[in-house]
């Protein structure tokens, strides 16, 4: 077995183990059921050792593939995007090693199975480096900004447990919305792997020709049928499907597509769970965290922000600042990424001082810490693939 | 000024909640509370006194924590709509006008609505750094406003305080105790790394306290990193300037007085998947080409101190380097980089005068592109003049050919050709694969043979004096950060009654639950009576009753 695919099995390992850890801190916090943290304590330890063997397994596909490419693995989307998925467990083991909360892990790792599953709908062979990638900043600046990012997530997964114990989802409310939005949300994730799982293991490509926005053709190659078809295109394969809808040049109708697909399955995979169960996703969870303790939540909600926030500013912004001075002349240059790194800090900090204020416990920051997720979720996401600037990777 | 005294006897100044001395509540507020509001020690904070004069005003205005958030937040609106459409910096337009023009064109509607208002050049805009210079103003005044009482009070704080203040602080225990009580919670407290004071029938224990300055040592940071920015205004902080050079060229460099680099070759690597890279075979069968390396291979001259500035003569070498990217060449403060280059530029255009019937040649001519002779001279007395250069060929302008840049891109020439048969002159305009004969057919023409090329390579010149300002701006922000945020400040107050009653209080800035922790152990080892967290039982009474 060569070193390349030994790491590729330690990372399918640790998925699987995520995976069975998910459902044993599930039983643990709906074992529960009396209130007395026996039982939650005896599943709860099965489990972290569940989600700590599959840590290191995650840890040693890192490792592993660092020594084959000669670098660190966080060069492009797969392998931050695994990495972050990998900091998020390691985020959350050090809470629950802090505070023993097996609830976490039930929110947490389903959490990290969709970001590691989404890190491998991109191209994961090992990639070389571009000139201004070949430093060791990239290993100190692009680990330290995931190691802080997995950490501040912590904070979100508890505002979310938080919150799904403490809305009142019997009657109609903005909250009751909100929070169903976010599982949606998690769902239409869930959307993009299935679709393009499909269409992956389907083989489906279709080329096209088409004007870009300064006027000149260019060929196009799509991965999933196209609902969306690129400006003036003209179709390269055969009996490929004609697009329904054609866009400006400005738009990448093939991201647009993409996006259509996954919201098209999640939408119908949500609409499915809603049938069957006849009840809100929040629903189905709600009962379970009944004995949860929301002032323990809240106070993991704001302690992983605390562990956080100093090396996300170490990370995304003092060692990112150091490598731009040497790579790009100067430290700062408002590409949309470095912009995103400072929205993201400034939030954090705007979170900070108004805790120090009375009425922003509790709820208040429990949804801040969702939104500090999003917002962190966007510049890997939204900045990557739709706001291309220095540092697009995809 | 009037003061406030406390039933104890202590003379508070103005606007303080808790007395300094002995913890009584001074207000009817927090009197009628059920728990002390603990931030800042309740001590006389000048935003929250004083409200008369403009001066005030402005004061209460930037040391509000609302006010400072509302400027972050604004901010952060607005540096993320700065990233709706690419900032004028990084568009292919660089006057006004055009950038203007590619606003509308690529974008629509939006696009000018958004060069309309300015978000186009964002960051740069006067209000944006506008904003920033509010939050520096209001870093200053609130850090002012919450430290100096903050650090008086904690200063002077007194061992005893008053059963008053004792029993409304968050975690709060009374019961009774044993006569070594005292003696064994300071033992206790003493292995837990606190330090502990006792006066009579009281102990004070505290920990960690240098963590309550974190947030007034990150805000000097940020001070400290905001005015390093701005230092750059000064000229001689700051250079940025471009330099583009030739292989084979030595230019002076811009803005550094004395220096002069050449350029011996210019690089691109680009990766071949072979050997050592073939791990990287299948990525590189997918993406095409991949650059490995952009590399100047340079020679650094500096001028005798006392030559003339702007002599090349007598260069002195400095150093040979090759600058790479993320390896820039420095020197005497100044850093050069390797931001850009241009492949295969023309550099010089090989012809030979020939006659258009007969093939006959009449000897050959090399032109070099930057700096072409006015007239060359061929065999027999043959000449030829060159009327007019153009190296940027563009097309023409009423007659008149013209040049978009003095770029050698597209080179155009207006000649006059003069031969023993022609001796009053043809004239010819060449282009690359063309020629035009303005005043009839030609007898000669002149045929292109060769071009040589070469690359450029494009160099920033950058100095920044204000690096180790922002650097020493970073390092302070960072240990305040993690000075106030990796430490908490911890206190115990604990008094035994004449009747052997222990009343004991806790109060710490962050984690509550670390602070219950070390309450447990220390109740465990001396028996004390337990706790309760005041505020929670509130909270919990508030949930049973919505």
């Amino acid at each position: 077995m060569t070193l390349t695919t030994i790491s590729s099995n330690l990372l399918y390992i640790a998925f699987f183990a995520y995976l069975i850890a998910t459902f044993v801190f599930g039983g643990a916090v709906k074992g529960n059921k009396q209130g007395s943290f026996d039982s939650e304590q005896r599943w709860g330890k099965v489990a972290i050792a569940i989600a700590i063997f599959g840590f290191l397994a995650n840890v040693g596909y890192f490792f592993t593939r660092w020594a084959v490419s000669g670098h660190a693995p966080l060069s492009n989307m797969f392998e931050f995007t695994t990495a972050f998925g990998m900091t998020l467990v390691g985020g959350f083991i050090l809470i629950y090693f802090l505070y023993k909360t097996p609830v976490l892990g039930m929110i947490v790792l389903p959490v990290a199975l969709l970001i590691i599953a989404y890190a491998s709908m991109f191209p994961n062979e090992i990639s070389p480096l571009i000139p201004a990638l070949q430093t060791n900043w990239l290993a100190i600046h692009v680990s330290t900004v995931v190691i802080a990012e997995g950490i501040l997530a912590i904070s979100a997964a508890a505002g979310l447990v938080y919150l799904l114990k403490i809305v009142d989802l019997t009657k109609k409310s903005k909250q009751r919305f909100w929070l169903e939005a976010i599982l949606y949300t998690l769902v239409l994730v869930l959307g993009f792997i299935i679709s393009s799982s499909y269409f992956n293991l389907t083989n489906y490509e279709a080329g096209f020709q088409y004007i870009n926005k300064d006027g000149k053709e260019a060929a196009v190659i799509y991965y999933m049928p196209p609902i969306f078809g690129m400006n003036e295109s003209v179709p390269l394969t055969e009996d490929a499907l004609t697009p329904f809808i054609e866009t400006p040049a400005v738009i990448d109708a093939t991201k647009l597509t993409t996006i259509t697909w996954s919201l098209l399955v999640g939408t119908v995979l949500y609409v499915l769970i809603r049938l069957v169960t006849r009840r809100r996703i929040s629903q189905l969870i709600q009962p379970m965290l009944k004995n949860v303790s929301s002032q323990l939540m809240d106070e993991i909600n704001y302690r992983a922000i605390i562990i956080g926030f100093p090396i996300f500013t170490l990370g995304a912004l003092v060692f990112a600042m150091i490598w731009a001075q040497i790579t790009w002349s100067r430290f700062w240059g408002w590409d949309p990424k470095e912009v995103w790194a400072l929205i993201t800090w400034l939030f954090y900090a705007a979170y900070l001082h108004l805790r120090l204020g009375k009425g922003w416990k509790g709820e208040k920051s429990a949804w801040l810490g969702v939104i500090g997720f999003a917002i962190i979720m966007f510049n890997l996401i939204v900045v990557n693939l739709i706001i291309a600037g220095l540092h697009s990777y995809a | 000024m009037e003061n406030l005294r406390c039933q104890c006897g202590h003379s508070n100044p103005l606007g303080t909640k808790l007395c300094e001395s002995c913890g009584r509540s001074l207000t009817d507020k927090e009197q009628n509370s059920k728990l002390v509001d603990m931030r800042y020690e309740g001590t006389a904070r000048r935003s929250q006194t004083y409200n008369r004069s403009i001066i005030d005003k402005i004061w209460n205005f930037f040391s509000s924590v609302k006010v400072g958030v509302s400027i972050i937040v604004i901010l952060l609106v607005a540096a993320a709509i700065g990233t709706i459409l690419p900032q004028q910096a990084f568009v292919p337009a660089n006057t006004e006008a055009t950038i203007k023009a590619y606003y509308a064109d690529t974008y629509g509607s939006v696009g000018r609505v958004y060069h309309f208002l300015g978000f186009h050049d964002l960051y740069s805009s006067y209000w944006f750094i506008a904003l920033v210079g509010m939050l520096a103003i209001s870093l200053v005044i609130a850090s002012l406003d919450r430290f100096v009482p903050l650090y008086k009070s904690l200063k002077n704080q007194r061992v005893l305080r008053h059963p008053s203040f004792m029993d409304k602080q968050r975690i709060y225990a009374e019961g009774p105790g044993a006569e070594d009580t005292l003696q064994k919670v300071e033992a206790k407290l003493k292995e837990l790394k606190y330090k502990v004071r006792t006066d009579k029938n009281g102990l004070l224990a505290e920990k960690g306290r240098f963590s309550r300055w974190g947030p007034y040592v990150n805000h000097i940071g940020l001070i400290i990193f905001l005015a390093g920015v701005m230092l750059r205004m000064i000229p001689g902080f700051y250079v940025d300037e471009t330099l583009w050079i030739r292989e084979g060229e030595t230019r002076a460099i811009p803005e550094v007085p004395g220096y002069s680099l050449e350029n011996v070759k210019f690089a691109l690597e680009t990766y071949t998947g072979e050997g050592e890279e073939a791990r990287f075979g299948e990525a590189l069968g997918r993406v095409g080409t991949v650059a490995k390396n952009y590399q100047t291979d340079i020679v650094l001259y500096q001028a005798p101190k006392d030559s003339l500035p702007g002599a090349t003569d007598n260069l002195e070498v400095v150093k040979e380097y090759s600058i790479r990217v993320n390896q820039p060449l420095k020197f005497d403060g100044y850093a050069m980089y390797q931001m850009d280059y241009k492949l295969n530029e023309l550099k010089t255009m090989t012809f030979t005068l020939t006659d258009q019937e007969t093939e006959e040649s009449l000897g050959e001519l090399t032109i070099d592109l930057i700096d072409p002779d006015k007239k060359y001279e061929l065999k027999n007395g043959s000449t030829v003049e060159l009327l007019g250069y153009y190296p940027n060929f563009s097309g023409f302008e009423n007659g008149e050919p013209q040049t978009a840049s003095p770029l050698p891109d597209n080179p155009g020439f207006l000649v006059e050709m003069t031969t023993p048969a022609t001796p009053e002159g043809e004239t010819s305009f060449i282009t690359i694969q063309n020629t035009i004969e303005p005043f009839g057919t030609n007898q000669y023409k002149l045929a292109f043979q060769s071009a040589e090329m070469r690359n450029v390579s494009g160099l920033t010149v950058r100095k920044d004096k204000t690096l180790p300002i922002l650097g020493l701006g970073g390092l302070i922000f960072m240990i305040g950060v993690a000075q106030g945020m990796y430490f908490n400040h911890r206190r115990f107050w604990l008094q035994q009654t004449d009747s052997g009653d222990i009343l004991l209080a806790g109060h710490t800035n962050k984690n509550w639950f670390g602070l219950k922790k070390d309450l447990e152990q220390i109740s465990v080892y001396a028996s004390l009576p337990a706790y309760s967290d005041q505020q929670e039982d509130t909270e919990k009474e508030g949930e049973l009753k919505s």
